[in-house]
C-alpha cells in the first residue's frame, strides 16, 4: 500500500516537475512558434539567480531571516528571466519570426554561450543552495511520506497554471496576445503592437522558465549545464500535449511523468525513459497534432 | 529598414563583445600556450599537455583538476624547471566528448611535440585516448579512482583502482554496517564494471546484495529509485553516481526521511569537491572512499592546501582527484630528472619504484603495472563539508589491478 | 566526351574550378602532416553527411535532428568489424569486463568486411524507411518531425548506453589494429584512407547532384515549397519523402564507417542531440540548398572548431555560439548564399540554382 501510494504520489510530482519546465516553452513554442533550445538555459538562470539571492541573505540579512530568502527568490527568478527573455527577444528572436526551424539553430548558439557565460561568472563545479527548512521534511499519508519540497512545486505550478490562465483568457494584455497569435495581420490592423505583444509574450515564457530553474534547485543540481537535462523533455511535454493550447501541455505533463514513474519502478530508469519516448513516438504517429489540437481551417498551418 | 539596421549593428556590437570576453577569460595566468616550433626537449622550455573537459557537462569535476595541475607545474617553474628548463602547458578542451578526447591527445603528441600529458577524468576518456597514446608512444597520467582491468604501457594511473577504494570498503562496511547491499549506479562503464567486482566479493564474504540500479548520466529524478530502495530495506547503499546525478540523489534521499543514520551510503565519486556543490545539509553522515581528503594529516598535505586556497581563492577545497591530478605532475617531474630526458621509455624505466612524499602521504609507483601504491582511508562527512577520517589501511597498498591477489574475483579477467 | 556538348564559358570556368577543387582535394596528402591529414580526412566524412542533410533539408526541407543515429550506426557496424579484426579471435575486451563469455549472434557476421559495410548502409537506411514509411504518410511535419527525430535519439543513444556488454557502453566501441590485414596506424594506410575518403566524397556529391538536377531533384523542390500543392498536382509526397529520407541515411551511415577509420572510436556521445544539431548548423552554416555550400560548411565549421577550442580552450564556445547566431541571422542561405549574392550584385545575373563556381580547396 506505502508504494503504491508512494509511486502515485511521485508520477504526480514528476509531472508537476516536468509541467513547470514546459509551461515557459508553450508560451514560447506553443503560442509563438520559436523553437527556443535556449528555454533550458533560462531555467539555469533562474536556478543561479536562487543561488544569488541565497548569498545576499546569507551576507547581508541577520540568521533568522535566512529561511525566507526562497520565497523572495521566485520573483527574483521570474524577473531576471524575464529580463533575459526581454532582451534575447528584442536583440535576436525578433528576426527570427516565422522562421521556426531557424530559431532553432540560433537559440542553440544562445545557449552555448549562456552556459559558457555561466561557467565564467559562477565557476565550473556546481554551487550549492540550502532548502529553506520549512520545507524539510514531509506529511505521511496512507503510510507513505511525501516530501514537502514536492508538495510545494505542486503548489507552485497549480499557482503558475492559474496566473496563466487568468492573464492569457481573463486579462486585457491577455486578450491582445491571442490575437496576435492567431491572426497577425488582423491583431495589427486593429491597432494591437505586434512588437510588444511579441515582446511580452517572449519574456513572460521565460520568465516562467526562471521559477522553474528556482523550484529545480530544491531537488536537483545548480551548474552551467543544467538546462541540457531538461530541454528535451521540456519539447516533448509540449508536443505530446498539443501546441497552443494550455490543457494540452498539462495533460502532456501527466502522461509522460506518470508513465515514466510506472515504467521506471517495473523495469530501471534507461529502460523506463526508452519506452516513454517509444509511447511518445507511437502516440504522435497516431495523433501528429498531440493531444489536444488547435482547429484551424487553414491547410498549410 | 534604418531601424533594422540599428538593431542588427547592436546584436553584432553584443556579440563582439562577449567574444573579448572571451578572450580577455583566456589570459588567465594559467594558460601560457605560444606559438613556438620547438620539440619537447629542445629549446629552454619542455611543453606538457593538460588535457581535461573545460566544457561540456564534465566540466563541473574536470577544472578543478585542470587547476591543480597549473599549479603543481607553476610551483615546479618556480622552483627552477626540470633539467634546468621551465614547463610550458599546452591546455586543450576534450569538451566533455570522447572522440575529442582522442584527437586532442593526437594534436598534442603530434603536433605540439609535448613530453607528456596529463588528463582525462571519465573511463571513456581514457579508453578512448589509449589508442592513441599506444599508437603514437606517447605517455599519459590519468588521475581518477577506475575500475581497474587495464594496464597501458603508455599511461600511469595516479587515481585508485578497485583493490585500493572498492574492495577495502566493501570489506569494512560488511565488517561494520552490514550484509545487505543495495548497488546504486550511472550507467557507464565504471560502475558496471565495479558492480560486477562487488558482486563477486558479496558472494565470496557472505554479503547479499538486495538491488542493483544504473541511472542514465545526468539523471534528475530519484523518486522511484529511493522507493525501490525503501522496499529492499538495505544495509548499504554503494553508491557509484556521477556528477550532477549525485546531487539529485542525495537531495531526495533526504527529502524521502531516509537519513545517514537510516541507511550507510558509501558513495565512490562524491569528494570535498561535490560536498560544496550538493550541500552539508543534504550529506552530513554518509560515508565515502578515498585515498585523500583535504584533512589528511600530512606536512605536504598541509601545504598543499594552503596554496591551493592562496592561489585559486578560500572558498576552494581539494579532494581526491585534484591531489592526485597534483602529484601526477611531481611524479612525472621526478621521473624526468631521475632519467635525464623526457624520452617517454627512459622516463617510464626511470619511474620504476620511485618514491615521493605526496599530500595523501607516501606514494611509490609500481613498475609492473604502473599505478601507484596509495593508502585506502573511510571518511564520513561532517557539518563543516570536510571528511572525518573512520578508518585507513595503516600501509599504502600495492595496487592489483587486475585482482590477482583476490581468488573470489577469479571469474573477473579482461581478456587481452 | 565533354567536348562533345558545347559549353559556354561559364560552364567552363565552373568545370575548372571543380577539377581545381578535386586536384586539391587529392594531392592533400602531398602537403599536410599526419596529424593534419588525419583532421581533413575527418571533416570530409562530416561533409559526406552534410550532402546527406541537405538532400532532406535544403532540398525537400524535411529538418532531422537524428541523423546522428543513423551516422553512429554506420559507424558502429564498422567499429564491430575493426574490434573483431583487432581482438583476433577472442573476445572483445569490454564483454569481457562486462561479464559476458561468448560473443553475441548477431557480432559474428561482422568478422567479414564485405557484410559490416554492407550493413553499415543498409541498417541505417532500413531504420529511415522504417520510420519515413510512418511518419511521412501520417503527414508529421516541419516541427514536429524535428521534434520527433529527438525523441529517436534520445532511445537509440540510451539503449546503446543501457547495452553494454553488447555495445560497450558510454566507452563505445575503441581500440583497433588491423583493417584488412594492414595496420590501421601505419602511415600508408592513413593516406589511402584519405584517397577513399575523398572519393567517396566525390562520389556521393556527384550522385546527389544528379539527384537534385533530375526531375525527382525538382518533385523535392516542389515538395519543400508547397506539399500541399505538389499533392493536389497528383504526386504522393510521402513516397518521395521517404526515398529522399532513406537515401540521407545510407549516406549518414557510409560517412560514419569512414569517421570510426579515421578516428578509431565511436561512442553513443556521436549520436547525441549535441552532434545532430551541430550537423544540421554546418549545412545552414555552409548553404543549405547548395551541395558544394553543405559541403564547405562541414569542413570550414569542424576546423574552426578545431582551431578555436585549440587557440582558446576556455572560451571556445563563445566563438561557436556567436558565429552559430551570427549566420543564422544575417546569413539565412549560409556561405554560398552570401557568394552568390556577390555574384549577384556584380554581374546581375539570375540564375535560379545557387550553385556556385571557383571553389576552393578547404584550407586546413
Amino acid at each position: 500500500m506505502e508504494v503504491i501510494t508512494l509511486q502515485l504520489f511521485n508520477g504526480l510530482s514528476v509531472s508537476s516537475i516536468l509541467l513547470l519546465i514546459a509551461l515557459g516553452l508553450a508560451i514560447t513554442f506553443g503560442l509563438m512558434k520559436v523553437i527556443n533550445m535556449a528555454h533550458g538555459e533560462l531555467i539555469m538562470i533562474g536556478a543561479y539567480s536562487t543561488y544569488l539571492t541565497q548569498n545576499i541573505f546569507n551576507d547581508y540579512l541577520p540568521k533568522s531571516m535566512f529561511d525566507w530568502y526562497f520565497a523572495l527568490s521566485i520573483p527574483v527568478s521570474f524577473l531576471i528571466a524575464f529580463l533575459f527573455g526581454l532582451i534575447l527577444e528584442m536583440s535576436l528572436i525578433r528576426f527570427l519570426y516565422g522562421r521556426p526551424l531557424d530559431s532553432l539553430l540560433a537559440t542553440w548558439g544562445v545557449g552555448l554561450v549562456l552556459q559558457q557565460l555561466a561557467r565564467s561568472i559562477f565557476g565550473a563545479p556546481n554551487v550549492a543552495v540550502t532548502s529553506p527548512s520549512w520545507l524539510d521534511g514531509g506529511v505521511t499519508f496512507l503510510g507513505a511520506v511525501l516530501p514537502y519540497k514536492r508538495l510545494f512545486i505542486i503548489g507552485l505550478v497549480a499557482l503558475t497554471l492559474l496566473a496563466m490562465y487568468f492573464y492569457i483568457y481573463r486579462s486585457l494584455e491577455g486578450r491582445r496576445m491571442r490575437a496576435v497569435m492567431q491572426n497577425r495581420d488582423m491583431a495589427a490592423c486593429l491597432g494591437v503592437s505586434t512588437r510588444r505583444v511579441d515582446a511580452m509574450t517572449f519574456a513572460i515564457g521565460s520568465g516562467i522558465g526562471g521559477i522553474a530553474g528556482c523550484a529545480l534547485t530544491l531537488l536537483g543540481p545548480i551548474g552551467p549545464s543544467l538546462g541540457t537535462y531538461y530541454i528535451v523533455d521540456a519539447f516533448m511535454v509540449v508536443v505530446l500535449g498539443g501546441v497552443g493550447k494550455l490543457v494540452g501541455t498539462v495533460l502532456g505533463a501527466l502522461g509522460i511523468g506518470v508513465f515514466n514513474t510506472m515504467f521506471e519502478y517495473w523495469t530501471n530508469a534507461s529502460l523506463g525513459k526508452v519506452l516513454v519516448f517509444l509511447c511518445i513516438v507511437a502516440f504522435l504517429q497516431w495523433r501528429p497534432m498531440g493531444f489536444v489540437a488547435m482547429r484551424s481551417r487553414s491547410l498549410d498551418s | 529598414m534604418k531601424k533594422k539596421w540599428f538593431y542588427q549593428s547592436g546584436l553584432v556590437a553584443v556579440v563582439l563583445s562577449l567574444l573579448l570576453a572571451a578572450c580577455a577569460n583566456n589570459e588567465e595566468p594559467a594558460s601560457t600556450t605560444t606559438e613556438s616550433g620547438s620539440g619537447a626537449a629542445s629549446g629552454d622550455v619542455i611543453k606538457v599537455g593538460v588535457l581535461h573537459s573545460l566544457s561540456g557537462t564534465m566540466a563541473i569535476s574536470e577544472v578543478s583538476v585542470r587547476d591543480a595541475e597549473m599549479m603543481a607545474i607553476e610551483e615546479i617553474n618556480a622552483a627552477g624547471g626540470v633539467l634546468g628548463k621551465k614547463i610550458e602547458a599546452v591546455q586543450e578542451d576534450g569538451a566533455s566528448d570522447w572522440p575529442t578526447f582522442a584527437e586532442k591527445a593526437r594534436k598534442l603528441i603530434s603536433e605540439d611535440k609535448v613530453a607528456t600529458v596529463f588528463g582525462g577524468w571519465t573511463s571513456s576518456s581514457r579508453k578512448a585516448m589509449k589508442p592513441v597514446f599506444e599508437e603514437l608512444n606517447g605517455l599519459l597520467w590519468y588521475p581518477v579512482q577506475y575500475e581497474g582491468l587495464e594496464a597501458s604501457p603508455n599511461i600511469f594511473y595516479t587515481g585508485a583502482t578497485t583493490n585500493q577504494q572498492i574492495v577495502p570498503a566493501v570489506d569494512w562496511l560488511l565488517e561494520n554496517r552490514g550484509k545487505r547491499f543495495y548497488l546504486l549506479g550511472s550507467d557507464y562503464v565504471f560502475p558496471r564494471t565495479a558492480n560486477l567486482i562487488i558482486k563477486e566479493q558479496l558472494k565470496a564474504k557472505g554479503g547479499e546484495m538486495v538491488g542493483e540500479e544504473y541511472t542514465p548520466l545526468g539523471h534528475t529524478d530519484y523518486s522511484t529509485i529511493i522507493s525501490k530502495i525503501k522496499e529492499a530495506k538495505p544495509d548499504v547503499v554503494f553508491n557509484t553516481l556521477n556528477g550532477d546525478s549525485n546531487v539529485a540523489f542525495f537531495k531526495q534521499l533526504k527529502d524521502a526521511g531516509i537519513s545517514a543514520q537510516d541507511i550507510t551510503t558509501l558513495s565512490v565519486s562524491v569528494a570535498e569537491e561535490e560536498i560544496r556543490g550538493i550541500g552539508v545539509d543534504v550529506l552530513q553522515g554518509h560515508l565515502a572512499a578515498w585515498n585523500y581528503y583535504q584533512t589528511t594529516d600530512t606536512p605536504a598535505n598541509k601545504t598543499f592546501v594552503e596554496n591551493y586556497k592562496k592561489k585559486y581563492g578560500e572558498d576552494r577545497v581539494t579532494a581526491d582527484p585534484i591531489e592526485a591530478g597534483y602529484t601526477a605532475v611531481y611524479l612525472w617531474k621526478a621521473a624526468v630528472e631521475k632519467a635525464g630526458s623526457t624520452d617517454v621509455d627512459k622516463v617510464k624505466a626511470a619511474a620504476k619504484d620511485l618514491e615521493w612524499d605526496a599530500p595523501e602521504g607516501k606514494v611509490k609507483i609500481d613498475g609492473e603495472n604502473q599505478h601507484i601504491y596509495k593508502t585506502v582511508r573511510i571518511g564520513e562527512v561532517q557539518s563543516d563539508g570536510q571528511f572525518k577520517e573512520l578508518w585507513n589501511s595503516g600501509d599504502a597498498v600495492m595496487p592489483d589491478p587486475f585482482l590477482k591477489g583476490y581468488d573470489w574475483a577469479a571469474s573477473i579477467k579482461p581478456t587481452d | 566526351m565533354l567536348t562533345v556538348r558545347k559549353l559556354s564559358p561559364q560552364r567552363l570556368w565552373l568545370l575548372a574550378g571543380y577539377a581545381a577543387a578535386a586536384a586539391a582535394l587529392f594531392s592533400a596528402p602531398l602537403f599536410l602532416s599526419d596529424f593534419r591529414l588525419n583532421l581533413l580526412a575527418k571533416f570530409l566524412a562530416f561533409a559526406i553527411v552534410a550532402l546527406g542533410l541537405d538532400l532532406i533539408w535544403g532540398y525537400t526541407g524535411i529538418l532531422s535532428l537524428g541523423h546522428g543515429i543513423f551516422f553512429g550506426l554506420g559507424a558502429y557496424a564498422m567499429a564491430m568489424y575493426l574490434k573483431l579484426e583487432a581482438s583476433g579471435g577472442r573476445l572483445p575486451d569490454f564483454m569481457g569486463w562486462s561479464g559476458l563469455s561468448e560473443l553475441p549472434f548477431f557480432w559474428k557476421p561482422f568478422e567479414s568486411f564485405g557484410f559490416a559495410v554492407l550493413m553499415g548502409i543498409l541498417i541505417p537506411a532500413v531504420l529511415a524507411l522504417f520510420l519515413g514509411f510512418f511518419t511521412f504518410r501520417n503527414r508529421i511535419r516541419g516541427v514536429y518531425f524535428t521534434i520527433l527525430t529527438q525523441a529517436l535519439v534520445i532511445i537509440t543513444a540510451t539503449l546503446l548506453v543501457g547495452q553494454q556488454a553488447y555495445t560497450g557502453g558510454t566507452n563505445g566501441v575503441t581500440g583497433y589494429n588491423d583493417i584488412l590485414g594492414e595496420s590501421i596506424a601505419s602511415p600508408d594506410t592513413k593516406r589511402m584512407l584519405y584517397w577513399v575518403t575523398a572519393a567517396v566524397l566525390v562520389a556521393v556529391f556527384i550522385v546527389c547532384r544528379y539527384v537534385v538536377k533530375s526531375r525527382f531533384g525538382k518533385v523535392l523542390r516542389a515538395i519543400r515549397d508547397g506539399e500541399n500543392r505538389v499533392r493536389f498536382i497528383g504526386y504522393n509526397p510521402a513516397v518521395y519523402q521517404m526515398v529522399i529520407f532513406t537515401m540521407s541515411a545510407a549516406i549518414a551511415g557510409i560517412a560514419g564507417m569512414l569517421f570510426v577509420l579515421h578516428v578509431g572510436i565511436i561512442s553513443p556521445s556521436m549520436m547525441g542531440i549535441v552532434p545532430s544539431i551541430e550537423m544540421v548548423l554546418w549545412v545552414a552554416i555552409g548553404g543549405r540548398g547548395t551541395l558544394i555550400g553543405a559541403a564547405l560548411g562541414a569542413v570550414l565549421m569542424n576546423w574552426a572548431k578545431s582551431e578555436f577550442s585549440t587557440t582558446y580552450p576556455q572560451g571556445w564556445t563563445y566563438f561557436l555560439g556567436g558565429v552559430f547566431i551570427l549566420v543564422v541571422v544575417f546569413l539565412p542561405n549560409g556561405l554560398a548564399g552570401l557568394a552568390s549574392k556577390l555574384k549577384l550584385s556584380k554581374t546581375r545575373e539570375v540564375r535560379s540554382e545557387a550553385e556556385h563556381d571557383g571553389i576552393e580547396h578547404p584550407a586546413v
